[in-house]
């Protein structure tokens, strides 16, 4: 097991290496760079010198070959360089970032898992009665609301329904706090767009439990152990909900990574200044340097979290064995 | 082997109040007739059938795939799903009690305790994801009163009557380290826990290949004889028939067509369906180089049955009478019944029809 971790660690670096060369030449074919967009930006007479002080100052007149090879020294030796467009260090600006992003994506996961998981499997025992047609409406609206949407009827109703409580609107804090600082704040701050995008989340994650629920529910072991005069809520929870658990694993596994890159349009509507809204800004301004540490770095979540996916398998299923 | 086991039901007014006969009948099954709704219509896979086991008895029923063997099998423990399905009428008597009327938590104590099932495919109908010494503790913990490791020392010693080597390694394996006939033996052991009155073998050795078929029905005998554990074997393979049971119910569309010892049925069949399958398998006891004759066609649909008999379509013997009269179990010769217009004239016509 420890080795087929290894070896699986070791199999990041090609992956890393493809999608490096791959973000670095996509960066490369938009047409213009920082240095334009930056010069251009300020609205003053735009000066070719100063366009190419800028990029010599950047690195951008350098052959792509060295460019490339400036990258991928830099990857590995951890370094990450600065922002092309504020100065500052890469690590810097996605540190101050990540946290909220990733405190989200937790915090959504286990909405998600939370309410998925029980009403998955109602649903599927209870298949074709009024419970499952309620749960499936639920799901259903949960994958055809568009987050962004749910988002802002979340902010409004908050609003309305403050003002009608006490009297005054209230509005959720825009700065982040950490958690351990103050957790009255921080969640006050962080539920709501958990929730927005959790309930789409659950609503995926329900309908996968049904159906894997429903696969298993009709194999011969669930008949076994009803013979066996087992009690339903051990029939359920221990021998069919263990073998359904399987694509349930997978998905919350890539809908979590997908999170963690992925919030794009739900942090700008409350506002959060999080991986999403650094990784626009980062593409439009061409910001070569951070967009490449950010795929790099997305790239590494999705690959970390496919392994402890598969790792987890053979928690589950005893028949699933790496060597 | 004793052990307390709770609540273990023994009706004193039944065994007082029946007559000599019915006292060492342990199962006795009226009628029973078991329906699921399909898309085209209510298909009766089970028509009304009425059979006993008496105690310590092995009894078989015997018949083509899609008769109903399993369904009505498995109605007895009311394991058939509800919906599609539907126990329709019927009662099945066990110990005098009607397992029909038992509520949902009656018939859960009946389960695994007093009649324990074997099932045909011992891949899939063991947990691929719990270990095989859970398997086997949980029906103990669930219904007696025994300790995790009482549950533990009792499935080794049922690992090991089952003939399971290496037993305290087994325990901590899962199905898909043993072979099929070990995934087998373990079923039975599982079956053996709660020391049942009754198993129920649905085609036991089907899925298992042939040397193995052998050793697992002469452990099932063995065990049965020794625990004195009665048995109703559901099979295809007439092989077992003349081998392990001593009654025998050949079932052929939802229906009993024939039933006796099994001495009878295989000396003396009585009804062209029997006739048809004893022909369609080789036997030790006719001379080499018999021709094998197949039974040709299908069962019959069950959607579309008439008010004939079913097998007519099938049948060599089939008069006028049969397309429009559904013949009865009649008695042929004591307990031996035949549902056939011509079981009394079969003898000589299978002569010269053959």
């Amino acid at each position: 097991m420890y080795k087929y971790a290894i070896k699986r660690i070791l199999l990041m670096i090609p992956t890393l290496i493809g999608a490096g060369l791959l973000v670095f030449m996509l960066m490369r074919m938009i047409p213009g760079d920082v240095c334009e967009i930056r010069l251009g930006g300020t609205g003053l007479m735009v000066d070719k010198e100063q366009i190419e002080i800028c990029r010599d100052s950047l690195g951008l007149n350098q052959s792509m070959a060295k460019q490339f090879y400036d990258f991928a020294v830099g990857i590995a030796t951890l370094e990450f360089g600065d922002s092309m467009w504020t100065g500052r260090p890469v690590t810097e600006e996605i540190a101050i970032r990540f946290q909220l992003t990733l405190q989200i994506a937790i915090m959504a996961t286990l909405t998600a898992v939370i309410i998925a998981l029980p009403f998955g499997v109602i649903s599927a025992i209870k298949q074709n009665t009024w419970m499952d047609y309620c749960i499936r409406v639920f799901s259903i609206a949960g994958i055809a609301t568009p987050s962004f949407w749910l988002g802002i009827m979340i902010i409004l109703g908050l609003l309305i329904a403050s003002q009608h409580l006490f009297g005054e609107p209230w509005m959720m804090p825009i700065e982040y706090t950490p958690i351990w600082e103050d957790p009255l704040a921080n969640l006050s701050q962080t539920i709501w767009p958990a929730v927005a995008v959790g309930y789409r989340y659950a609503a995926v994650v329900v309908r996968m439990t049904r159906s894997a629920m429903l696969e298993v529910l009709r194999e011969d072991y669930v008949r076994t152990a009803r013979a066996k005069g087992l009690f339903e809520k051990v029939i359920i929870n221990q021998h069919a909900l263990k073998n359904a658990l399987l694509p349930v694993i997978t998905l919350v596994g890539i809908e979590f990574a997908f999170l963690i890159g992925g919030l794009v349009v739900t942090e700008q509507v409350f506002n959060l200044n999080g991986l999403g809204k650094l990784f626009v800004d980062a593409v439009l301004d061409h910001d070569f340097t951070l967009t490449q540490a950010l795929v790099m770095m997305v790239v590494a979540v999705f690959v970390v979290v496919n392994l402890l996916v598969d790792l987890i398998y053979a928690w589950v299923d005893p028949r699933i064995h790496y060597s | 082997m004793g052990f307390a086991s709770k609540n273990r039901v023994t009706n004193p007014k039944f065994w007082e109040a029946s007559g000599g006969w019915s006292l060492d009948s342990l199962l006795e099954i009226t009628d029973l007739t078991t329906e699921f709704d399909t898309s085209d219509g209510v298909v009766r896979a089970v028509g009304g059938i009425s059979y006993s086991v008496g105690v310590g008895e092995v009894v078989a029923i015997v018949g083509e795939s899609g008769c109903g063997k399993s369904v009505g099998a498995m109605s007895i423990l009311r394991l058939i799903p509800e919906p599609p399905g539907r126990i329709a009428k019927g009662q099945v008597l066990f110990e005098g009690r009607d397992l029909l009327k038992l509520s949902n938590a009656e018939i859960r104590d009946v389960r695994g305790r007093d009649i324990a099932m074997v099932f045909q495919e011992p891949m899939t109908s063991l947990n691929p994801v719990l270990s095989i010494g859970r398997q086997l503790t949980e029906t103990l913990l669930r219904h007696t009163d025994m300790s995790e490791s009482q549950a533990k020392d009792r499935a080794l010693d049922l690992l090991r009557q089952v003939g399971i080597s290496d037993p305290a390694r087994r325990l901590t394996q899962y199905p898909h380290h043993l072979s099929g006939g070990m995934r087998q033996r373990a079923m039975i052991a599982m079956a053996l826990c709660c020391e049942p009155k009754l198993i129920i073998a649905d085609e036991p050795t089907t899925a298992l290949d042939v040397t193995i078929q052998a050793q697992i029905l002469e452990l099932m005998k063995d065990l049965s004889e020794r625990l004195g554990v009665a048995q109703l074997i559901i099979t295809h393979n007439l092989g077992v028939v003349a081998r392990y049971a001593k009654r025998v119910n050949v079932m052929y569309a939802g229906k009993i067509v024939e039933m006796g010892t099994a001495k009878e049925i295989y000396h003396h069949p009585r009804h062209p369906y029997t006739l048809g399958l004893l022909a369609s398998v080789p036997r030790l006891d006719q001379p080499r180089g018999t021709i094998l004759i197949p039974i040709e066609g299908q069962p019959p649909d069950l959607t579309r049955l008439d008010e004939g008999c079913a097998f007519r379509p099938r049948c060599r013997f089939a008069t006028d009478r049969c397309a429009y009269e559904i013949p009865e179990l009649e008695s042929v010769a004591g307990d031996h019944m035949s549902a056939c217009w011509q079981h009394e004239d079969l003898d000589q016509k299978k002569g010269t029809a053959a």
